[in-house]
């Protein structure tokens, strides 16, 4: 209670709306007769699917696996038979299809086996991986893989703050979560501590609920701490949370984890202590339907609930509603197909009427007021990035932290030009993100090509040396090879030898046949020539001799 | 006044020294700016440009052997941020040479007799398989130059379009009505 609090720079105070779903308590869905799970719900990887159509399924089966290490399982919310796997529509600003399994439910709601975990314990890496094979995501809006948040890592954590803010007006899920289930909330938050290590735990909420307050007051023990902090949007930001909680500022480009402080949303700490003391995995959670519905409330909806049930289990859209938004007004996107349904990431279905959500004015040109900055929670310059953006110039966007943005829309929502500033910036963004999986994807193909090339070169130049060595040893080694070959060699170069002299013995002369005296006079010719070469041959032996003895 | 010339004259000289034992010492072997010319080009490797590689169309480029606005897999974006780095004028992409949208091969698997040829072929050795086996192609690794399509002796290959998903889709520039000012 004598916490000091550090406000962060900026900030709006809109029209909260919470009065308009906050009084009921949360009602449970039916059971639908058909249920759509998205594989990808979480940041990072889609889960890669274990079921293929025509198969039966239980309540809690896991019917995705996490595929790489920034992913999360999914389930099968009900027991049924698995209709396709295959595209759908998703709750996603894009409008497009994603992978889904849908499920046809048999109305028995079997559920499979499950085990609670002993997690005082477990080893701590099993617990985590049993986490994520629970599918557990962060359910504050960024639907993180929880698992990776729950290991401390090399950074020693010291403070886990249980996000309760719930700043964005019209939402009311948390709330109605903290009263209803403060205790549950508080397991959850026991196992968080655990996993992580740390001592200090703190429940940030905002003051304009107090009965969420009092109940979470109610349920924690001596050594966590409930704080209330004042009512102003985007009080429920990781970032400002941390700021306004520690006084400790999330460094540019950095995260919560970087101070030694985790933050996790009170649903997700709710879901946590299904998990474990139940063994359940992330099957449902609390979804505020508001705005211009007959019966405004908060629902424990399934995951995979098409968005259509869920408005008609709140009565329905009343007449002159012009259209949904998945999330708050401040930072949540237009609905394009109800039959999307709703994911871990889903946390309200606003419907829009005309009066209290007019069409956006036309924009006028911005004047340099500095209302956005005054504004800006982040301590930026949104009309400096505006600009750079609106003009494509991504890097000067860029060195002005367009990546510290939160797109919480207080500038927008400030600005008196009525200028979409977020919109630009989320342009801006993705724009950034594709040239930069672009550069990624340039730098593998010229590393590929230029080894291609190197590995041209050292086989033309290997074909070479082999073709060298092998002349060589040719020229060389013939004798040397293996002896069967020496004997066979030996062999040819014998007959070879032979036919020579052979050849030399038979020498044909052109003296055959010669009548008798050609013959006797070819005899004294020989015989002349024979005493001839004798005496030649003495003279030569007896010279050197002489010569050599002539002193 | 002698001394002044004197000093000032053996200040040049130390001076040039300095300089010219650096520009020695410290000499830059490889052309940056081919270098970065070339960080610029997409490294499709597709020879659209005439030259057979982006880093022989990047030193043509520095050369001022090539224009800037012979890549189409670039795109005029491309074009645009060579004019920037030369400091010229950018110009629109040279006659049929228009950006395709970004596709990978694909190979029939069952027409596929095994001939090696695209392998061959393929400047980023993006496809797998050895002589009379089946071949496949690294989809992550293509970067859809085309140049296995003409070897192919059974025209088994054919380019796929990547078409946007939930994870690349991009926010479109906003469109907003601007208020006409008096």
């Amino acid at each position: 209670m004598s916490r000091i609090l550090f406000p962060f720079n900026g900030g709006v105070h809109p029209d909260g709306h919470k009065e308009a779903s906050n009084a009921a308590p949360i009602r449970a869905m039916p059971l639908l007769p058909r249920y759509v799970v998205p594989l990808r719900q979480h940041i990072g990887a889609p889960a890669r699917p274990l079921v293929r159509a025509g198969e039966r399924v239980a309540r809690g089966q896991m019917i995705g696996a996490a595929e790489g290490y920034v992913s999360t399982a999914a389930h099968a919310p009900t027991s049924g038979s698995v209709l396709a796997v295959q595209p759908r529509a998703v709750p996603h600003p894009s409008g497009l299809f994603d992978l889904c399994v849908v499920i046809e439910a048999d109305g028995e709601d079997r559920a499979v086996e499950s085990q609670p975990l002993d997690w005082r314990n477990l080893d701590a890496s099993a617990l985590r991986n049993r986490i994520r094979d629970l599918g557990l995501a962060g359910l504050g809006g960024a639907v993180f893989p929880s698992y990776i948040k729950l290991n401390p890592g090399a950074q020693a954590i010291h403070t886990l703050i249980l996000n309760g803010a719930e700043c964005e007006p019209w939402i009311t899920c948390d709330d109605r979560l903290m009263r209803e289930r403060a205790a549950e909330i508080v397991l959850g938050a026991e196992i968080m501590r655990h996993a992580l290590g740390c001592a200090s735990v703190l429940f940030g909420i905002e003051d304009n609920k107090p009965e969420a307050l009092a109940a979470l007051r109610a349920a924690v023990p001596a050594d966590m701490e409930v704080v209330s902090v004042p009512t102003l949007y985007p009080s429920g930001g990781g970032k400002q949370l941390t700021y306004l909680l520690t006084g400790l500022e999330t460094p540019t480009g950095g995260r919560s984890t970087d101070l030694g402080i985790q933050v996790f949303n009170v649903g997700t700490a709710y879901s946590l202590y299904r998990a474990v003391y139940l063994g359940e995995p992330m099957l449902s959670r609390v979804v505020t339907v508001t705005g211009h519905v007959a019966a405004p409330g908060n629902f424990e909806t399934r995951i995979g609930t098409p968005l259509a049930d869920l408005l008609a289990a709140a009565g329905g859209a009343l007449p002159g509603a012009v259209g949904e938004i998945i999330g708050g007004p401040m930072m949540g996107f237009d609905l394009l197909d109800r039959v999307a349904p709703v994911t871990k990431s889903v946390n309200c279905l606003l419907v829009k009427d005309p009066r209290l959500f007019p069409a956006r004015p036309a924009a006028l040109p911005c004047i340099r007021c500095g209302a956005c900055a005054r504004a800006c929670p982040a301590d930026l310059q949104p009309f400096e990035m505006y600009w750079y953006s609106r003009a494509k110039d991504f890097g000067k966007a860029q060195s002005y932290d367009l990546f510290d943005c939160i797109e919480c829309g207080c500038c927008a929502y400030v600005c008196p030009s009525h200028i979409p500033l977020v919109d630009f910036f989320r342009y801006a963004k993705s724009e950034i993100w594709e040239r930069e999986r672009d550069k990624r994807e340039a730098d593998q193909a010229r590393r590929r090509h230029e080894f291609k090339e190197f590995r041209l070169e050292r086989e033309k130049k290997e074909k070479a040396e082999k073709f060298a060595k092998a002349a060589e040893k040719q020229k060389a080694g013939a004798e040397a090879a293996d002896p069967e070959e020496a004997r066979k060699k030996a062999i040819l170069q014998a007959a070879l030898e032979r036919a020579r002299l052979a050849k030399e013995g038979v020498t044909p002369k052109n003296t055959d046949n010669l009548p008798a005296a050609v013959e006797k006079e070819i005899a004294e010719i020989d015989a002349r020539r024979a005493q001839a070469e004798t005496r030649a041959e003495t003279r030569a032996e007896t010279r050197p001799e002489s010569g050599e003895s002539r002193p | 006044m002698i001394t002044a010339i004197l000093v000032m004259a053996g200040i040049g000289l130390v001076l040039g020294g300095v300089l010219g034992w650096a520009s020695i010492r410290y000499r830059v072997e490889d052309d940056p700016l081919v270098e970065k010319i070339d960080a610029i080009l997409p490294q499709t490797q597709c020879g659209q440009c005439g030259f057979p590689g982006c880093k022989p169309y990047a030193e043509a480029i520095a050369k001022g052997e090539a224009d800037i606005n012979q890549c189409p897999p670039g795109g005029n974006e491309g074009v645009k941020r060579l004019a920037e780095l030369l400091g010229v004028e950018p110009k629109p992409l040279g006659a049929g040479m228009e950006p395709k949208p970004k596709a990978v091969a694909v190979i029939d698997e069952n027409t596929c007799i095994g001939c090696t040829l695209c392998i061959q072929a393929c400047p980023v050795d993006a496809i797998v398989g050895a002589a009379k086996q089946m071949h496949s192609i690294i989809a992550e690794q293509c970067t859809g130059c085309e140049l296995c399509l003409p070897p192919c002796p059974v025209d088994c290959i054919s380019m796929r379009v990547i078409r946007e998903d939930v994870a690349t889709w991009k926010w479109r520039y906003p469109v907003h009505m601007m208020k006409r000012a008096a």
